[in-house]
């Protein structure tokens, strides 16, 4: 199983590093990143996969809103299967 | 495979364009409730719908936190009323029922419960007229109770009787709620071929071929809508109807994700999907601001009718497909006081009482939370529901009146009800009579289905 983080907020030194301590912390493993700094602003998109997750989803979900507020940053965590219900037939 | 674009397009769908779950109602089956003595009817009905319902926001929550797309209220619908009133003669004990669901709505944490109701599209039984009699002071003693009155179908007619008297059930409810701005004419809903699925207050209830109990979800989305559109660009309408459909498709396909969810997680049977554009207040999330982005200066102008009947089949199409199972009033709504774009049309004079009429022969429901003056005579209100009934009657669709004689009100006034259900420009109505009309009482005729012209 598969969920998605999406990260959004003014960019600074380390909010890769805070994202990925907060995901090893939880046993979330990182699959994928797609990252982009535009004028200040730093827009991140990663893919991680929740099969070894400590704890229930929604805890980790909670726990990375909490850091992104720690750190003035915009922090979702989405279960992978909205997007496939979306976008495939 | 998740891709960026397609994770892009979902949280910009849900975080910029207000994309949501507008409702998850649980419908609850209230037969095995029945009892000769009030008190103990009462008992069973509470502790019924409290027991069966218990985790239903719990559960929307973990589905909201999961899934990262807001759940906005979690509802309960039952057995219409009238079938569990059969000894009661009394309008203060169906007063009593009425407050008994409302503290179990309280109970759960839910915002409303619908199935104060009766069916009477072709005559009223006894305690069908108690509960009908019996609706303004419900709705003036309890807060989070719906109400419903089914006055008409295609195979029936329509009960001249029971538009004429909830003519007067309007005004007594907009009388006995005065100082909140008539609010309790918001809870109540008169309906020709009114669905037994349907999530979306104020007209759920939990119809007679129901199961015990089932989940029914409510989708969202007109923001969504209305950015695709403006992001197609000047393309013609064949191009902006597909543009519909497939946004249609996308927003539905989460709506019968987050049904299938819920009905595992509660042990409850999936019902439908009702694929609805509802509006809100908020800016972003407006129905007429579709129709003002297919091409309209406002919603109202010449045009506003063959695009909604556009919009409204499109969304249909777009969405059967994305579900399992479809039900309810699926389609576009059009409540004037819940969204943002018709009040500003109605406001400033583009939308009309008789373009919005005109408007209801095409999409879902009908003269939705529109506020006229307090003054408006019973007999009138009656006339606006006979003319509203007829066009669903004679179309084979649902239609539906949820109009708010304003107290103390008069054209240009404007009325708050704060929240979902927002705030609603006193509309002008034409005020000749149709009293010997409505007086005449019987029933209309159901009207032949062929000969189509």
């Amino acid at each position: 199983m598969k969920a998605v983080i999406t990260v959004v907020g003014r960019d600074s030194i380390g909010i890769i590093a805070g994202v990925s301590a907060e995901c090893a912390k939880y046993g979330v493993n990182i699959n994928e990143i797609t990252q982009s700094v535009l004028s200040d602003y730093f827009v991140m998109i990663m893919i991680v996969d929740i099969d070894g997750l400590v704890g229930d989803f929604s805890a980790f979900v909670d726990a990375m809103e909490a850091h992104g507020k720690s750190r003035s940053l915009e922090i979702h965590v989405m279960h992978e299967n909205i997007f496939d219900v979306m976008h495939e037939i | 495979m998740l891709n960026v674009k397609a994770i892009k397009e979902t949280v910009n769908m849900i975080r910029e364009e207000n994309l949501d779950i507008r409702t998850v109602t649980m419908g609850i089956s209230l037969y095995d409730c029945q009892s000769d003595d009030t008190g103990r009817l009462c008992d069973k009905i509470y502790d019924k719908i409290t027991t069966s319902a218990g985790r239903l926001t719990s559960v929307t929550r973990e589905l909201e936190k999961r899934y990262g797309i807001p759940i906005i209220n979690s509802r309960v619908s039952v057995t219409p009323i009238s079938f569990m009133a059969g000894g009661i003669h009394d309008t203060d004990d169906c007063v009593r029922i009425a407050k008994t669901l409302d503290r179990a709505a309280d109970e759960l944490g839910i915002n409303f419960i619908g199935g104060y109701t009766a069916l009477v599209q072709k005559g009223a039984t006894d305690a069908a007229k108690v509960l009908v009699e019996s609706i303004p002071e419900a709705l003036a003693s309890t807060g989070k109770v719906c109400s419903s009155v089914n006055v008409a179908s295609t195979k029936a007619g329509i009960n001249m009787d029971a538009v004429r008297a909830m003519g007067k059930i309007v005004k007594k409810t907009a009388y006995l709620t005065r100082e909140q701005g008539s609010i309790g004419c918001a809870k109540l809903v008169v309906f020709a071929n009114v669905p037994e699925d349907n999530p979306f207050m104020a007209g759920a209830f939990h119809g007679v071929g129901e199961p015990e109990r089932v989940i029914n979800v409510g989708v969202s989305g007109p923001g969504v809508v209305a950015a695709a559109i403006k992001r197609a660009g000047d393309c013609d309408l064949t191009a902006v109807a597909e543009v519909i459909k497939k946004t249609a498709f996308k927003i539905t396909r989460v709506g019968q994700l987050i049904a299938t969810e819920a009905a595992q997680l509660l042990d409850v049977p999936f019902g439908i999907v009702d694929l609805s554009l509802a509006p809100t207040p908020a800016v972003g999330d407006s129905v007429a601001r579709i129709l003002e982005e297919i091409g309209l200066e406002r919603c109202g102008a010449y045009g506003t009718t063959a695009a909604l009947a556009m919009l409204n089949d499109a969304v249909k199409k777009g969405g059967v497909m994305a579900s399992s199972h479809v039900g309810g009033l699926s389609g576009a709504f059009i409540p004037v006081s819940e969204d943002e774009g018709m009040i500003a049309a109605a406001s400033c004079g583009a939308l009309t009482l008789e373009k919005l009429e005109a408007m209801t022969a095409v999409c879902s429901v009908g003269l939705d939370m529109i506020a006229i003056p307090g003054d408006t005579e019973a007999d009138v209100i009656s006339g606006i529901i006979a003319d509203e009934m007829a066009i669903g009657v004679v179309n084979s669709k649902t239609t539906a009146v949820r109009v708010i004689p304003a107290y103390g009100c008069g054209v240009g006034d404007e009325v708050s009800f704060g929240g979902l259900l927002g705030t609603a420009p006193v509309m002008a109505v034409n005020n000749y009579s149709p009293a010997k009309f409505v007086s005449r009482g019987g029933r209309i005729p159901a009207p032949i289905q062929s000969l189509k012209n």
